[in-house]
């Protein structure tokens, strides 16, 4: 099953030149995040050595080789967002979920991580559930948004 | 095309819809079909409209009437009033100053006062997912020109001629990058367009994907053609997936017309387009580091020269331009290049869009041409500083660009005059920051994001970042020396002059620049442990405390 759609995955990719990032990001949205068995398999339907698979995995932020919650909240700490208190922002939610940057919540439910720059500087702070933006944040808006997950 | 007499823009750009505007669509349809209205008026999605303040944003053609601030209770008002009677709601409009008018239709260029739309002629104006609306706006017309009336030397002398330089930050003049890999000597060759728009405080590349896609492809296609490519390449942020979206809706419709693909206007020129997603590295928006990354690869940059025009992607020429360089391009084309180099300074022609954000009133994006004052643009466009605060200083160029203070505010915006004061044009990122912010403070937060973004190939930027971070994290706990600052100083000349890629060489702007101009400051946090805005939590002295230190005393 695995196998199975991670081989459907690299064919289609056939006809392009070095497609590995693309098909990185298409099995993580299928199996969710990227296993040492997975990359395995991608290094050997694309015929690459599983170092390099593996030194690209780890290279970029978007890519996860580990396990995360079901939803990731990603916090904005680039300037724009740090000027309108993006630090109040963090910490909040860190104690709401009992939490670190990096970790999971017990029950698996929220991811905490860091984002660079989302774009939406006319909003900050912000912060990023799954691929929803959530701007203008403030202590009492967090708890809704938290809520809704 | 069925016809419409009136056509409504509903903004969905994330702010907005963060903000509401999709229930205010939702809410918006159901209205107008209530009073039979859905089959001559027509709502529609679109991009970013600017003043992000504002949102959820509308604007209502042909009358260009924007309401601001719309919720779904004021949806029945617009309805009635404005739609069917043709009276608008006053108390929704959409307005800038005291005095100002209210937003002039869309025929007249300068939706602000000063501001002129090139790159951003169509954002707002023209739905994104339908390709006959580009082309009723002129779109692909420049293509045709360049195609079945202009040499390829034509094409390129007419870029080089408008003056025009790269806007992704460097300032290069695009014309001669063309000329280069025009001369390059290859069997096959490569366009890409750099739409990894990383640098914190910058959105205009999204804008312009998200509200006017058709404008990057014709621009890519005018570029292959140009230089001799027939494959273009846009590699853009994995975040920005409602641009990719865009971007993909936008290809397939412009094949299906024959605008891209084999043989276009019959001139026997092919021209294909793909997407390429990045995963998430901001180092990425460096041009060998970018070209690594489609090859599948880490993205770490490379040594240059080779530089790209000689040998790029897979090893061959590879044109590389950012998307607002691009999306000036059928412009040019269409106005003529002596138009376009008439626009802004001598030195650095056209509009620039500056993405706007901080403690000013207004924040969002605008575009102004070149040598627009600094102070014009924060007083003018972003209504001053918020709360009546005093304006401490500006980030210009994004975080890898300098911080100027108040004394300079009357600087020309654009890359020779910046220059000449520590700072960069950079991106276009405009960070205004009031009296309340501490600078030891904000120039960790800077410092932080390089060392987190640094690929780590090289010394001088997988080191520096990390120990001129530790430095300032020293300074702010009150645990700083006077040796320090000597430190930061060398510190950044060995990075600014030894990093392999402009990330590293550019990180340490901030800190020349706080050093140059907020000094002080920086001997306040040190010599008299005091941090004056209250930021530095181990300085900060809590009233108690403070009681007890008067009462010994």
């Amino acid at each position: 099953m695995l196998e199975a759609s991670i081989k459907e995955i690299t064919e289609n990719f056939e006809s392009e030149t070095t497609p590995l990032i693309s098909v990185l990001h298409k099995v993580q949205a299928k199996l969710g995040y990227l296993s040492e068995e997975v990359l395995e398999l991608v290094a050997k339907y694309l015929d690459l050595p599983l170092s390099k698979v593996y030194g690209v995995a780890t290279f970029y932020t978007l890519l996860d080789t580990e396990e995360k919650g079901e939803n990731i909240i990603r916090v904005c700490e680039s300037a724009p967002c740090h000027v309108k208190g993006s630090t109040n922002v963090l910490t909040e939610v860190k104690e709401r979920l009992g939490i670190d940057i990096g970790e999971t919540t017990e029950d698996n439910k929220f991811s905490l991580e860091l984002t660079s720059c989302l774009g939406v500087c006319g909003v900050a702070p912000a912060i990023m559930i799954n691929d929803r933006v959530y701007g203008n944040l403030t202590a009492n808006k967090l708890e809704t948004v938290l809520k809704k997950y | 095309m069925a016809f419409y007499r009136s056509h409504i823009l509903v903004c969905t750009d994330q702010e907005c819809v963060e903000k509401g505007a999709k229930e205010v669509e939702r809410t918006l349809v159901k209205e107008l079909k209530k009073f039979n209205l859905d089959n001559e008026i027509k709502v529609v999605d679109t991009g970013c409209l600017g003043p992000c303040e504002a949102g959820p944003l509308m604007v209502i053609y042909p009358e260009g009437v924007y309401y601001g601030n719309v919720q779904v209770e004021d949806v029945s008002e617009i309805v009635e009033e404005h739609l069917l009677k043709g009276r608008r709601v006053n108390r929704l409009l959409y307005e800038i100053g005291d005095d100002a008018e209210v937003i002039a239709p869309y025929q007249q260029e300068d939706v602000f006062p000063g501001e002129m739309r090139v790159v951003l002629r169509n954002c707002g104006i023209i739905n994104p997912e339908n390709i006959k609306e580009y082309i009723a706006q002129d779109g692909y017309q420049s293509l045709g020109k360049a195609l079945t009336e202009l040499t390829q030397e034509e094409v390129i002398e007419m870029v080089e001629e408008s003056g025009l330089r790269g806007r992704g930050g460097a300032g290069f003049p695009t014309g001669l990058k063309w000329k280069f890999t025009n001369q390059a000597d290859a069997d096959e060759k490569y366009v890409v367009a750099n739409a990894d728009e990383g640098e914190p405080g910058t959105s205009k590349d999204r804008l312009i994907m998200e509200g006017d896609p058709h404008s990057l492809l014709e621009a890519m296609a005018i570029a292959g053609y140009a230089v001799g490519a027939n494959t273009g390449y846009i590699y853009i942020r994995g975040e920005y997936q409602l641009a990719v979206n865009r971007l993909e809706t936008a290809i397939e419709q412009a094949e299906e017309l024959g605008l891209l693909g084999e043989n276009i206007f019959d001139s026997g020129f092919d021209f294909k387009i793909k997407i390429r997603e990045g995963a998430g590295a901001y180092v990425c928006g460096e041009e060998t580091a970018l070209l690594q990354s489609i090859e599948g690869e880490r993205g770490e940059p490379q040594v240059k020269p080779p530089y790209p025009p000689s040998e790029g992607l897979w090893g061959k020429p590879t044109l590389i331009n950012n998307v607002e360089t691009l999306a000036n391009i059928p412009v040019i084309l269409e106005k003529g290049a002596k138009w376009y180099s008439e626009i802004g300074t001598e030195s650095c022609t056209g509009t620039k869009v500056f993405t706007l954000s901080g403690d000013v009133e207004n924040e969002g994006l605008i575009e102004v041409p070149m040598g627009t004052t600094l102070r014009e643009i924060v007083e003018g466009f972003g209504g001053g500083i918020v709360n009546g605060r005093e304006f401490k200083m500006a980030q210009t160029g994004g975080t890898s660009g300098g911080c100027i203070p108040k004394d300079l505010l009357d600087t020309p915006m654009d890359y020779d005059a910046l220059a000449e004061v520590g700072t960069a044009l950079g991106s276009g990122a405009l960070l205004v920051m009031d009296d309340t912010h501490c600078i030891v403070d904000i120039a960790k937060c800077f410092m932080h994001f390089f060392e987190h973004e640094s690929c780590g190939k090289c010394l001088p930027c997988r080191e520096g970042n990390t120990r001129i971070y530790e430095i300032l994290d020293r300074i702010s706990k009150g645990e700083g020396v006077l040796e320090d600052l000597d430190k930061l100083q060398d510190l950044a000349d060995v990075m600014s002059n030894t990093a392999l890629c402009g990330l590293g060489q550019a990180a340490p702007t901030s800190i020349y620049s706080t050093l140059d101009h907020f000094k002080d400051e920086y001997l306040a946090h040190i010599t008299a442990k005091v941090c004056a805005t209250d930021t530095c939590q181990a300085l900060v002295v809590d009233d108690e405390e403070e009681y007890e230190r008067s009462e010994t005393a």
